[in-house]
């Protein structure tokens, strides 16, 4: 049966709304299938603006796997800002994809990508416009199966009430995985309906479903236990892990928009996970182990790339980058490989380490040096001991002085507030640290005019880190902190100019903080929320803090808890946390010991990366079966050859390479 | 493309240019820009099957081969329709005037004919519109040419809309088709039942417009058009460049821009989903 475009319902109201050029698609290397050759359809979801998700590394990735695969048929839908909302219910137009406009309701899956849970309530409006229930319970035969992927599938159960499932871990070979099932279940006739598709799902394809668990509380608010309702379905679900990074060498074809997007270069993921151990970070414990793509591929890919969409800029994407065993060479080949041309390069995510200006100054050679980033995320030497983010002030004052010295004109560091066992003083020496930063500086330079920026955010404490346990720091004295450190930085008129302060208040935090690591029960204060209006949370001209604490207040009353017994409040070791039953494969015992090591009043003990110490029993290796992947391979990158020019693909890459000289 | 602003057809193209692999020429400076350059663009929101823009590039192409090339490398939605090597820029003079065709949904033939009627019948018509250097006024009769209502939609009096077809005279301060249906507004009381869609048919010197829109009059419009309202003699360019190429433009967006904040970000410079990402 042929599903119709809402397309020329669409254009007429497309003059009114801001930025229509959205919702158009039609961008290079997007893909219109034939609907009824493809057994299979999923619509990608990014649940946030198109000008942030279209750069999506994860809905890239799996819209080209899926396209390329035989009888499967992929497309991505956005959230529509509240102007086209209404016009869209006004003129009842349904939630629609961008690549042939057709509603997402007729799709068999929705897969739903989310990398903040501020984006749950754009979910909600999604799957309102689609005309599908809200309620996982409420759908029928004819609407799809809704699942959710990213970071925060890691604890789905504040949304658990609207998902059919949940995917944990890296997508490549579960979606195919699902796809297979779904096609099995087609052909099969669909024998029990939805819930034959989800048993099947939970049992063959590793996805979590909710439904198959039920959720019982103790009179005080905590939760008693969560067990699974049916035989088959597994007590502890565990993630996906790819182990090959080379043999999965996605995006390869990026897509290109005409509308501006938030990422205007092409990215390729040089390894995935981290084990440097930052006590914070969501993306380091559950991304574990190492993986590195080799370097052969990296050029591989950045060529094939460059090529396929007529980008100027490559990221070296990661949670670290400079930690691949060859960055060095990938680095410099790279550089070698560019020189001459208009491809700029360039490395997000670096450590503070003076090794990294030199990676940066190599990848720079083709053009500006403007700023660099770098993370200390404390102000003080012990609240950096905390969070297990090695760097002193050595380090740092070493690797700005490099940056500076080498042209570098500008330097942004990043902070949190609120971390634990924090005081004042921690967050002051933030003010410290800015001083000494532009005094390395200005000596270094021998100039007057390079700034250093701060950045910082309020800290939520997240699943499978071993902060899950912690007290979110209260808002108010988050916002007296940032108020303090304002005023510190600002305290020195020789100084004050070269500063620049930026900050994230302490409101949105706590509704993150309330989202993560919630349970079931704050699916009431999200719906509650969006009914009175919330969507694009993580937007401040959207975000209502007073909203979400009001319908907090209104939907947990009858539960006996609140919005400060979900975030302010620490966990006891024997609490059974809502995530427990999603296994990331950390030991549980692991993480309570390095929280203990944190806090230890006689001062928090450090953890070394496992990639050059002995392994300090995380636990994710031997439960998933997985282990670290690096180099050293050895191998090099060649120059780029001069191969003719008998096709445009061709001439792209003469152009690069540099016996054709300068292009100006 | 009609949803797509000059900003974005440009990165476009820029793109393009790249993967198409063409040999381009990159402004010197601190940050080398390619060569490109566009013709009168037309406003965010209306689209156009003819739009001019030059490239230079460092050695001589074929013209067949960067045509083909770069429609190749392009998004569907822009064409590339001609190349033509030109030993000199585009002037402003070649394209003195546009010829556009307006669709009025909701208006019928006859309430359009009239309101062409009352507008031909003034001898200034003054409108404002809200510009980036504020509140400008212009004469939106004194840039119109010929206007008239399309013969086919004339005679089919239940189409339930009518099509207007004008050639309006490049001006500066720019009058755009929005402010000739402001005048139309204003003169007649013309209020379409949804936005209009407007379309530029073609481009270039005064007279080829005035007498194409006779033409296009009797027999309808074809894509050969384009060829017959190509800019005049261009002059010579020494680096031995540059093609001029007409492309088709189809949607552009009536657009401003989302200002996007952080929450609580004191400057307001990144909204905290791209700091994120940023950080990622």
């Amino acid at each position: 049966m042929p599903v119709e475009s809402v397309y020329s319902r669409l254009e007429p109201l497309l003059p009114l709304v801001r930025k229509p050029i959205q919702y158009v698609g039609g961008e290079l290397n997007s893909v219109v299938s034939d609907w009824d050759a493809a057994e299979v359809r999923w619509a990608l979801m990014y649940p946030d603006a198109y000008e942030i998700g279209l750069a999506n590394q994860g809905i890239q990735i799996l819209y080209e796997i899926l396209n390329e695969s035989d009888g499967v048929l992929a497309e991505r839908t956005y959230s529509v800002w509240p102007d086209l909302e209404a016009l869209m219910r006004e003129h009842r137009i349904p939630q629609f994809t961008v690549d042939a406009h057709r509603p997402v309701r007729a799709f068999d899956v929705l897969g739903v990508s989310f990398a903040t849970e501020l984006g749950y309530t754009n979910l909600l409006t999604a799957l309102d416009l689609a005309g599908i229930p809200l309620a996982a319970a409420d759908r029928a035969a004819g609407d799809p199966i809704v699942l959710a992927g990213g970071h925060a599938a890691f604890n789905p159960e504040p949304i658990a009430e609207f998902l059919d499932g949940a995917v944990l871990g890296d997508g490549e070979q579960a979606a195919l995985a699902i796809s297979a099932l779904i096609r099995e279940w087609k052909r099969a006739g669909r024998p029990e309906g939805r819930d034959g598709l989800l048993a099947a799902l939970a049992a063959e394809g590793g996805v979590y479903v909710p439904r198959f668990y039920d959720v019982d509380y103790l009179p005080d608010g905590r939760i008693q236990r969560v067990a699974p309702n049916r035989p088959d379905a597994p007590y502890s679900i565990a993630k996906h892990t790819v182990m090959d990074l080379d043999a999965w060498q996605y995006p390869s074809k990026p897509i290109v928009p005409v509308a501006e997007s938030v990422h205007e270069r092409f990215s390729v993921e040089i390894f995935r996970g981290c084990t440097r151990g930052c006590r914070f970070c969501q993306a380091g414990m559950i991304t574990r182990p190492v993986r590195e793509r080799s370097i052969t591929t990296i050029g591989d890919m950045v060529e094939r790339g460059l090529a396929a969409s007529g980008l100027d800029e490559v990221g070296l994407l990661s949670l670290s980058s400079a930690d691949h065993s060859e960055i060095n060479e990938i680095a410099t080949g790279l550089a070698d490989r560019y020189e001459g041309t208009n491809v700029g390069l360039s490395l997000p995510s670096t450590r503070v380490d003076a090794f990294n200006v030199t990676l940066a100054d190599e990848l720079s050679r083709n053009g500006r040096r403007s700023g660099l980033t770098f993370a200390p995320e404390g102000g003080s030497e012990r609240i950096r001991k905390v969070i297990n983010k090695m760097v002193t002030e050595e380090d740092l004052i070493r690797t700005v002085t490099t940056a500076y010295a080498s042209g570098w004109r500008q330097v942004k560091l990043y902070f949190m507030c609120g971390l634990p066992t924090e005081t004042d003083e921690d967050v002051l020496a933030v003010a410290r640290l800015a001083r000494e930063v532009i005094k390395a500086g200005r000596q270094a330079s021998g100039r007057r005019d390079i700034r250093c920026t701060v950045s910082i955010g309020a800290f939520v404490p997240k699943p499978h880190t071993p902060f899950q346990w912690a007290a979110q720091c209260d808002r108010q004295t988050v916002d007296d902190r940032l108020r303090k450190l304002g005023g510190a930085l600002r305290s020195d008129p020789a100084y004050g100019k070269a500063v620049g302060y930026r900050y994230h208040d302490g409101k949105p935090a706590i509704i993150e903080g309330l989202l993560s690591r919630g349970d079931r029960r704050v699916a009431k204060v999200i719906k509650a929320a969006w009914a009175d209006g919330a969507r694009f949370d993580g937007w401040t001209e959207h975000f209502s803090f007073d909203r979400w604490a009001r319908c907090a207040a209104q939907a947990l009353a009858a539960d006996g808890v609140d919005l400060d017994w979900y975030t302010t409040r620490e966990r006891e070791y024997s609490e059974v946390l809502p995530w427990d039953h999603l296994d990331a494969g950390l030991d549980r015992d692991w993480l309570w010991q390095d929280w203990q090591d944190a806090i230890d009043p006689a001062g928090p003990a450090e953890v070394d990366d496992c990639r050059w110490t002995p392994c300090y029993d995380c636990g994710v290796c031997p439960t998933m079966g997985t282990e670290i992947q690096t180099g050293p391979t050895g191998a090099r990158l060649l120059p780029l050859t001069v191969a003719g020019a008998q096709s445009p693909a061709m001439m792209a890459r003469g152009t690069a390479a540099p016996a054709n000289g300068p292009g100006v | 493309m009609r949803f797509a602003s000059h900003r974005d057809i440009a990165r476009a193209v820029e793109r393009g240019v790249r993967r198409a692999g063409l040999p381009i020429a990159y402004s010197a400076g601190f940050t080398p820009h390619p060569k490109i350059s566009y013709a009168g663009a037309a406003p965010t929101g209306t689209a156009s099957e003819a739009e001019y823009l030059e490239l230079s590039l460092t050695e001589a192409c074929a013209v067949g081969d960067v045509r083909d090339g770069l429609d190749a490398a392009l998004p569907d939605g822009i064409d590339v329709i001609d190349v033509t090597e030109e030993a000199g820029s585009l002037g402003a003079n070649a394209a003195e005037a546009s010829q556009w065709e307006v669709v009025l949904p909701g208006v019928g033939p006859e309430q359009a004919a009239m309101a062409v009627e009352a507008f031909l019948a003034t001898d200034t018509l003054e409108v404002e519109r809200l510009t980036s250097k504020g509140l400008r006024r212009m004469d939106a009769r004194a840039a119109v040419v010929t206007m008239e209502t399309d013969r086919r939609a004339v005679d089919e009096r239940n189409a339930g809309y009518a099509i207007l077809r004008m050639v309006v005279r490049h001006m500066t301060p720019a009058v755009r088709p929005d402010d000739i249906l402001a005048a139309l507004r204003r003169v007649a009381a013309l209020a379409p039942s949804s936005p209009p869609l407007v379309t530029r048919l073609a481009q270039g010197p005064l007279a080829v417009m005035a007498a194409s829109a006779a033409e296009a009059h009797v027999q309808g419009l074809a894509q050969g058009q384009i060829e017959t309202t190509r800019p005049g003699a261009l002059t010579v360019h020494e680096t031995g460049t540059l093609p001029a190429s007409a492309y088709d433009q189809l949607l552009r967006g009536a657009a401003g821009s989302l200002r996007t904040h952080a929450p609580g970000s004191l400057t307001g410079e990144y909204p905290d989903a791209r700091n994120r990402a940023e950080r990622q």
